[in-house]
């Protein structure tokens, strides 16, 4: 019988002993990237952090863009839910925040990594005054310039500051027959980039969140109407390629590196495939590259507001405290300096901006740092519906099928339905 | 030799004896609860989804009764989303199954050649859609697809009929025939293969010409293959999703859209899972209607 009770003694130290021993395991859920060396820097990230904490193994899944967006609700609630999982932030963040698939991080985060984080970037992971979640990078939006195309015709790309300086430079290039702006339109989401900064641009940064908020004028005010009024200027000069609704974005970047068009209005992730094109002989490379920031709209309020996106992680209820201290290690200033020198995207921590050489990115994160705000991408921000809303309509202007005035009702409409 | 009638004790003691009973017990729950685990419970499921306006996080429980079926029925989108199933329905049966048809007169007959024509024809079937999409999007593409040598060698403008509003569903109708149209061929090769010779050679000596056999004989006796090629061509019209994501994804202008690619878009990708199940409910309450349609016009025409 003592035996006996000495067997359970030892199972049970044992069993008490095995959570200091055990391994704790960490899964991170993301959409799939194209990108191969960004992909390998987040598992030299995971191979670094398992190294440093022995006892806990990151787990890194990735799941292919559109079926991540519609995979997520259901894995949230199931049992095999990821313990932190990437995010745009927004309305889709904040819902997911209410049915409470988040998870209050606010006091987990040391107060040395918030102070490194400019407060704005960190209000996106920021639901109800709650830190639900980490962002990791900025991208921005900015138009990519093929010099030897606008040489070609002419124009002086650095000297377009303003909306009408745009138009002007649409038919110089129009005259040179040249096409001024590639783009990719059959996914929308290309042309919902004009739409939401002639907005921004002329209702500045606070016209959304006060149409958010409901304590502004909606959608269907002035600043709204006027950028579709705007967008339909460009639209009239027919400044995109022949066929541009059918095009996607991946054949838009193609007809973009083979000096098929001057222009292209894209974020900092088209910057990769750029490079791997040229590498495969495309005719545009670093030197017939550049990048000028969206032109300013006269009269109109918000000069200097960027548009792009703030994404991180996510943490999730019932996740282990190392999955905020992995996020923490990924916001490491080293890992942040190296993800900016590699051009993935543009990192957020104190100290790490200086690390990005690349010019093209330099200018990207220089314009962030001006602006009075940086505005979230509307089809993240206003949330799955109402984005896909904007998507639309952007879509039917460029396409001549709607008003601008009806572009902007059918947004309130799906904002009050959403 | 007659037999007496059993009464109803007597039969369900007799099943209960002969082991048919146990049979029952042993084998039906698998099928029951599958059945009822992935067809019944999701089915109901979505029918009280359809009532809420969900986004899929939690549970509903923002009741809004029968306004996603308002806001569907009120939708233009919508609207051109039925049309265009409607349109594809009526090419099927009136492009696509006469095509097939033609076809399979041509080449129901074994000869080596006709074999070769069969696979030629059949190829497109046996691909998967989303391949078959992604091929004539390059075949449909301007800049540098087979549509793109053409306008060139005409001297042309480059022309994207994927990109046009009005053009870019008929390039779905004909890609979904080109698809499909072997399939009815086959259904059709083979009942041809089983109309009886003698018939034919019959109609032949009392001196009909190839087009009366055709007419008088051969379609008639295969017209309960053309009646389930009919049936599969309308089901197969109403779930017609997969060949237009990698076309045109619903575009321009949401002119492209079918009911599924309108369930799709306007309910799960935009995380409206209580308007796409409203949606989803009104295209099985559509199918619904066509197979009993179809089930009382099948038996009066064979009874018939």
């Amino acid at each position: 019988m003592k035996k006996c009770n000495c067997a359970i003694a030892i199972a049970l130290t044992a069993l008490i002993g095995t959570p200091v021993m055990a391994d704790t395991e960490i899964t991170i859920l993301t959409v799939e990237l194209d990108d191969q060396a960004q992909k390998q820097y987040y598992a030299d990230i995971a191979k670094g952090y398992e190294e440093a904490n022995p006892g806990v193994s990151v787990n890194l899944e990735y799941i292919a863009n559109e079926a991540y967006k519609t995979k997520l609700p259901t894995l949230l609630q199931s049992d095999a839910r990821p313990d932190a999982f990437y995010s745009w932030g927004g309305l889709t963040l904040s819902e997911q925040a209410e049915a409470g698939f988040t998870k209050d991080i606010s006091s987990l985060v040391s107060e040395e990594l918030k102070a490194a984080i400019p407060d704005g970037t960190l209000d996106a992971f920021r639901v109800d005054g709650k830190l639900v979640g980490l962002p990791l990078y900025v991208s921005d939006v900015l138009f990519w310039v093929n010099t030897r195309l606008t040489e070609k015709a002419g124009v002086d790309h650095k000297a377009i500051k303003t909306w009408d300086d745009l138009l002007e430079a649409v038919k110089t290039l129009k005259a040179a027959e040249i096409t001024p702006i590639i783009v990719g339109g059959q996914d929308k989401w290309p042309l919902h980039f004009y739409w939401s900064y002639l907005a921004l641009r002329m209702g500045g940064g606070d016209a959304l969140p006060m149409a958010v908020s409901g304590e502004g004028e909606d959608f269907t005010s002035e600043p709204f109407v006027e950028a579709g009024k705007k967008f339909v200027e460009l639209i009239e000069l027919e400044p995109f390629q022949p066929g541009f609704m059918s095009a996607n974005f991946d054949t838009a970047g193609t007809l973009f590196s083979n000096d098929e068009g001057a222009f292209h209005l894209m974020g900092g992730f088209t910057y990769p495939g750029i490079i791997k094109q040229a590498e495969a002989g495309a005719p545009l490379t670093d030197e017939t590259l550049d990048v000028i920031s969206f032109p300013v709209v006269e009269g109109g309020a918000g000069g200097d507001v960027t548009l792009g996106g703030v994404n991180g992680y996510v943490v999730t209820p019932g996740a282990p405290d190392e999955t905020v201290a992995y996020l923490e290690y990924m916001l490491s200033v080293d890992n942040q300096r190296r993800g900016g020198a590699s051009g993935f995207w543009l990192p957020i921590v104190e100290g790490s901006q200086d690390a990005i050489e690349n010019p093209f990115f330099r200018k990207q994160a220089d314009d962030v740092a001006a602006a009075s705000h940086h505005q979230i991408y509307l089809d993240q921000y206003l949330g799955a519906s109402v984005g896909a809303t904007v998507n639309d309509i952007s879509a039917d202007l460029a396409a001549g099928a709607t008003t601008p005035e009806e572009a902007a009702d059918r947004i309130q409409e799906a904002w009050d339905f959403r | 030799m007659s037999t007496i009638p059993e009464s109803f004790p007597e039969r369900v003691g007799r099943t209960l004896r002969d082991g048919r009973f146990t049979a029952v017990i042993l084998l039906l729950p698998p099928a029951l609860v599958l059945f009822s685990l992935f067809v019944i419970v999701p089915l109901a499921e979505s029918g009280r989804y359809a009532f809420f306006d969900w986004n899929g996080y939690g549970e509903p429980a923002d009741w809004v009764g029968f306004e996603n079926f308002e806001r569907m029925f009120g939708h233009s989108v919508f609207h051109q989303a039925i049309w265009n199933t409607i349109k594809l329905v009526l090419v099927s049966l009136l492009v696509q199954m006469p095509l097939a048809l033609a076809l399979a007169l041509m080449i129901y007959r074994k000869t080596p050649t006709n074999a070769v024509f069969r696979l030629i024809f059949f190829l497109p079937f046996i691909l998967a859609e989303i391949a078959a999409g992604l091929i004539w999007s390059f075949v449909f593409d301007g800049n540098y697809g087979v549509a793109a040598g053409i306008t060139h060698a005409f001297g042309g403008e480059p022309y994207f009929v994927l990109g046009d509003r009005t053009w870019a569903f008929v390039a779905i109708m004909t890609v979904i025939v080109w698809k499909y149209f072997g399939f009815h061929m086959m259904i059709y090769i083979a009942a041809l293969q089983g109309v009886p010779q003698d018939l034919v050679e019959a109609a032949k000596i009392e001196g009909a010409k190839t087009l009366d056999v055709v007419r008088h004989v051969q379609i008639p006796l295969i017209k309960p293959a053309i009646m389930v090629s009919a049936f599969f061509a309308i089901i197969g019209a109403l779930q017609v999703f997969d060949v237009i994501i990698p076309l045109t994804n619903g575009g321009p202008s949401n002119s492209t859209q079918t009911v599924v690619t309108y369930l799709y878009t306007f309910g799960l990708s935009r995380l409206k899972i209580g308007f796409g199940s409203a949606v989803g409910i009104v295209l099985f309450l559509a199918a619904v209607l066509i197979a009993v349609f179809y089930q009382r016009f099948s038996n009066r025409a064979v009874s018939r």
